[in-house]
């Protein structure tokens, strides 16, 4: 039974249903497997014995033939989403200790679904990250290595822990959430299947915010079915949330037809720079649409022509909203205080502590976005351009159902590489990703091959229309069988 | 659109946040240079075109009725609070 | 009526214009569904949501949308069908968010009047720029601990309506005049009960002054007055301490400044150099809040008839003089006991004794109209008992404060006093000729010319009478008596 941590949820739903293992089988695998992998740090609080108590409470409801849809499945839950009773930092040193007294609507969903949550993932603090190297408890690592270097590679981020852990078998699944790219880069980065659905699909209530006109919850799975199923779990009407939709969620695993025939799968040209994108990567990229186009689909090119200006408007957006959002972390109700002689020093000495360099950071930057004079050419700006960049994803999907695209720009890459060092490049990761997060779109990373030069997985991102979430995992589905890439994780520990 | 150590400090007293004299240049620098990489968006012709603020902005804003649903939980509101005293949250005291 | 503060080097014209805050009447907060009520335990009524909690959101209301879009119709404004909820950047103790949720260029309600009555029968237009809708604020309370401040959110998130005034008012007057009326236009819509000591009506005043016809002087903001009258009082302070300064050759600055009501004295709390950027933007939590038009205009049908239009109908229906309709309709419990009293009765009447004995009598009691002894059904019974002669306007008097003490209806307290009118000829004649019986000596002295002895004669048969002779017939018949 040494073997259940490779499983697939579909098929460890399959074994629990057919009494092939018990849940708390399933789960004592898992916690035994987070043992061995402690050198990724890919969990910062674990919760053994609430995993065991609530694997033994899903046996009894399977027994009972009352089981929900992922009943037993182990999940890591990013540190992002408020859990009851369970320490919840967004990694961060300014929520030392919050220990939330309710649960965030998308990880009580996944309780309401059965699942057993092992613990709570790192992250980049608050989400600001592509590289998961801003937590306060420390980076993660990737249990991929490049061929023949030994160097710590980081998992991507910011929901690097979430990566890390589903890749190397630490959970058989996990949350994840993405502002500008925040699943779909690590999923590429760690090479399992990364979807940030529709903004609005999922409720946000619960979650730590980062930005709230881009937050949105996702799941980090091995295979697109096993997407399927959570997202279906996760997803639906929250009358908490005012900015969630009240589409009804279908059910995603029948969207799996495996199926592509007559898809139209735009490629867009912007997303192809002279500069800026791996060759493997670009390789990956054009061979699969070749296969895709052998299966049936139309490969079309289009155009979404303000694509370059995506980052800068995402970078003006996010940190703005951010430096709100960040404003409640004050001494005053939960998280650290540092003690001051007036209230005003209290709040500074507070976050100047509480925060790290990063954070404090964007904090700044959105400040200053937002004051008289920068509000107008900055903000309002960017919010005109994010509605172009919505009107020419719309303009696309006039004559595309999906866009085919790179995920990241290159391969996982070392924590100490001099590119770590520089804030705006580090931006520049999310080129791919942040133009549909500003249109909120449905995005999924689907782990496509591997670079000949390192041999680190590439992931490849398919965006769909709005709430059309079953197409762009179909496609996804059709490249995961016919990329050969392997669905079992890769145990640091050894088998 | 210039920023000084000036500019910084005021940002910094607007963020509640400290930073140091021997930091002020360095992210006089950061917020310059971003300022300066983002600058390139007025390169986009954005006349008539509306702000905007969600992508969902055309949903209808869900409301609730006026009924008492959540409160008397002062002991959860207060768990967390790093110094409270009779119910109350308590801050260094502040002089009116 | 022009105010105008006469300075050493000239006249001086002031500039006011008020941002009201309404607590609005709602049973839950404006984003959350903890309870509004006062008076409860410390952070007893408060959420996640209201405390700031990390991954909490706001859902509004509808019902404080609906005050705020029936206040408008009040108002006489623009109900806008989108408006837009952004957020207010500011950190203080008593705001748990680092943010108050608040409207900004889109507000929900836009360019109202409303018309005030001033004290020489003249009547103001003030406009209103706007209303829209936000989050109280916590509550700190200094006095318990030497070195600490406690923080109190049950306010925090109740729904407030700030109502910004155009600054269309110049005198202290026509402030407190606005005042009033908005109070009673809220009142009377229910949208918030108006009481400025309680602190569910507050008052900011931007005053400033400036030679008549020149343009806007510099202005100060005096914050958080709560009471009207010393809305009234900081303005004219503040108006006088502007002027003063600007004779002696000083300059206004805008500043934010605080009115002692001990000492009768505004000063500086912040000046502008020190004001804070807010950093407004809409919130990315909320969506733009677009009104059901159907709903708005069933509101619309639904409003209760407000002040000025009850006014209007009490002088045409009733033939009332525009200052005693002014007088019952300023507030609504007062109008509605009106109404009550004079359906079917002498109105004119009624509203006297409501404005005269039923007015000074609750004052005394310290009671509200709705609270008063005497229903509006045994006043108007009353009237029409004066009317219809069965008691006299004196005992009536008697009447009405036995039906105070008592509470019982007026020909109940007649029959068991026996304070009915006499109006039997043969009883009166008695009386008459008793009172004659007894003093001869002024009856020849009435007789011998001296006429103004009939008044001497009526008081004491009247006292004889105990007062409810009927005073025409006695009169009558008291003059035929002595002309023999």
């Amino acid at each position: 039974m040494t073997d259940l941590v490779e499983l697939t949820v579909a098929e460890a739903l399959d074994g629990l249903a057919k009494k092939e293992f018990s849940a708390v089988e399933l789960t004592e695998a898992h916690i035994k497997e987070m043992d061995r992998a402690r050198e990724l740090n890919a969990y910062v609080t674990e919760t053994p014995e609430l995993a065991l108590e609530r694997a033994k409470a899903s046996d009894e409801r399977r027994a009972k033939g009352t089981a929900g849809k992922m009943d037993g499945i182990p999940v890591g839950m990013k540190d992002l989403y408020c859990t009851k009773g369970v320490r919840t930092t967004a990694c961060s040193h300014i929520l030392d200790n919050f220990v939330p007294p309710y649960e965030s609507t998308v990880s009580q969903k996944l309780e309401d679904a059965g699942t057993v949550m092992l613990g709570k993932t790192n992250m980049d603090e608050f989400a600001m990250g592509t590289a998961n190297l801003t937590s306060y408890f420390g980076p993660v690592r990737n249990p991929y290595k490049r061929k023949g270097d030994d160097s710590f590679l980081v998992p991507g981020g910011s929901s690097g822990g979430s990566a890390a852990a589903v890749a190397s078998g630490l959970c058989m699944a996990a949350t994840g959430s993405d502002t500008g790219g925040s699943i779909r880069t690590p999923a590429s980065f760690c090479g399992i299947v990364g979807c940030k659905p529709t903004y609005g699909r999922c409720s946000r209530w619960g979650m730590i915010a980062f930005a709230s006109s881009l937050d949105q919850a996702g799941t980090m799975t091995r295979t697109v079915r096993d997407t399927a199923i959570m997202l279906e779990a996760m997803a639906g009407f929250d009358p908490k949330d005012s900015t969630c939709a009240n589409v009804p969620v279908p059910c995603y695993e029948k969207a799996l037809t495996g199926d592509v025939k007559g898809l139209r799968i735009g490629i867009p040209r912007e997303y192809n720079p002279d500069k800026g994108l791996h060759s493997d990567v670009r390789h990956v990229w054009e061979a699969t649409a070749e296969k895709l186009k052998a299966a049936g689909a139309e490969i079309v090119e289009i155009s979404l022509p303000s694509t370059m200006y995506a980052l800068p408007t995402y970078y003006l957006i996010a940190p703005a909203e951010a430096s709100s959002n960040l404003a409640r972390y004050d001494g005053v109700r939960f998280g650290l205080r540092v003690d001051g002689n007036s209230l005003d020093e209290m709040y500074v000495n507070t976050r100047t502590e509480g925060f790290g360099k990063e954070v404090k950071r964007r904090i700044m930057i959105g400040t200053c976005i937002l004051l008289e004079g920068y509000y107008e050419t900055c903000y309002l700006k960017a919010q005109k351009v994010r509605r172009l960049l919505c009107r020419e994803f719309e303009e696309a999907y006039k004559k595309v159902d999906v866009i085919l695209a790179p995920a990241a720009p290159e391969t996982a890459f070392g924590k100490d590489d001099d590119s770590t060092k520089d804030p705006l490049v580090m931006q520049l990761y999310d080129v791919f990703t942040v133009p549909s997060s500003l249109a909120g779109l449905p995005a999924v990373s689907v782990p496509a091959g591997t670079s000949d030069e390192n041999g680190l997985p590439i992931g490849l991102q398919v965006i769909g229309r709005p709430f059309d979430e079953e197409t762009i995992l179909r496609t996804a589905g059709v490249i995961e069988s016919m990329s050969g890439m392997s669905v079992r994780p890769l145990r640091v520990g050894g088998k | 659109m210039s920023i000084d150590k000036d500019a910084v400090k005021r940002l910094a007293n607007l963020s509640r946040l400290r930073i140091p004299e021997e930091n002020l240049d360095e992210m006089v620098g950061e917020i310059t240079k971003i300022i300066g990489w983002v600058e390139q968006l007025q390169d986009v012709n954005t006349d008539g075109v509306a702000p905007m603020n969600s992508v969902v902005e055309d949903m209808k804003l869900p409301e609730r009725e006026d009924v008492i649903t959540d409160g008397n939980i002062r002991d959860q509101v207060l768990a967390n609070a790093p110094e409270q005293m009779d119910g109350y949250f308590l801050v260094p005291k502040v002089v009116e | 009526m022009s105010y105008i503060i006469k300075g050493e080097t000239g006249d001086w014209e002031i500039v006011v214009g008020l941002e009201v805050h309404c607590e609005v009447i709602s049973k839950a907060k404006l984003f959350s569904g903890a309870a509004t009520a006062f008076g409860a335990e410390a952070n007893t009524q408060v959420s996640f949501i209201d405390a700031g909690f990390p991954g909490m959101l706001p859902v509004i209301n509808h019902e404080c949308v609906r005050q705020a879009i029936r206040t408008g119709f009040g108002l006489n404004a623009t109900i806008n069908k989108k408006s837009i909820f952004a957020r207010k950047n500011y950190y203080y103790a008593d705001l748990p968010n680092g943010y108050q949720i608040s409207q900004s260029d889109m507000p929900i309600i836009s360019d109202g009047y409303i018309d005030v009555d001033l004290e020489d029968g003249s009547t103001r237009r003030i406009g209103i720029e706007r209303l829209h809708l936000e989050q109280d604020a916590g509550k700190l309370m200094h006095d318990q601990h030497p070195t600490k401040s406690f923080v109190d959110l049950n306010r925090a998130g109740v729904a407030l309506m700030e109502i910004v005034s155009r600054p269309d008012i110049r005198s202290p007057e026509e402030a407190g005049a606005y005042l009033r009326k908005l109070r009673s236009i809220v009142r009377y819509i229910g949208s918030c009960d108006g009481n400025m000591d309680e602190g569910s009506m507050r008052c900011d005043a931007n005053v400033s002054v400036r030679r008549p016809g020149e343009p806007f002087g510099t202005r100060a903001e005096i914050k958080n007055v709560n009471s009207i009258r010393f809305v009234m009082q900081a303005i004219e302070y503040e108006a006088m301490r502007q002027v003063e300064l600007l004779e002696s050759g000083g300059r206004v600055v805008q500043e934010t400044r605080k009115f002692d009501s001990v000492k009768g004295e505004t000063k500086s709390m912040r000046s502008k150099e020190t004001a804070m950027d807010y950093r407004y933007f809409y919130d990315p939590d909320l969506i733009p809040l677009v009104l059901d038009d159907e709903e708005v205009e069933r509101l619309k049908r639904e409003m209760p008839e407000l002040p000025d239009a009850k006014k209007k109908r009490f002088m045409e229906d009733f033939g009332l003089p525009a200052y005693d309709a002014g007088q019952l309709v300023a507030e609504k419990e007062t109008a509605a006991y009106f109404e009550k009293a004079a359906a079917g009765h002498d109105a004119k009447k009624v509203a006297n004794w409501i404005m005269g004995d039923l007015f000074a009598t609750l004052n005394r009691l310290g009671k509200k109209i709705t609270e008063s002894p005497v229903s509006p059904e045994n006043l108007g019974k009353m009237v029409d008992l004066i009317n219809d002669g069965t008691i006299s306007s004196r005992i009536a008097k008697d009447v009405f404060q036995f039906m105070v003490e008592e509470g019982k209806s007026p020909d109940l307290i007649i029959e068991e006093k026996g304070l009915k009118q006499v109006t039997d000829t043969s009883a009166i004649e008695k009386i008459i000729d008793e009172v004659m019986a007894a003093n001869p000596d002024k009856v020849a002295e009435y007789r011998a010319g001296k006429d103004k002895l009939i008044g001497w004669f009526v008081g004491q048969t009247m006292r004889a009478s105990q007062g409810k002779a009927n005073p025409g017939m006695l009169n009558e018949l008291l003059k035929k008596k002595l002309a023999g």
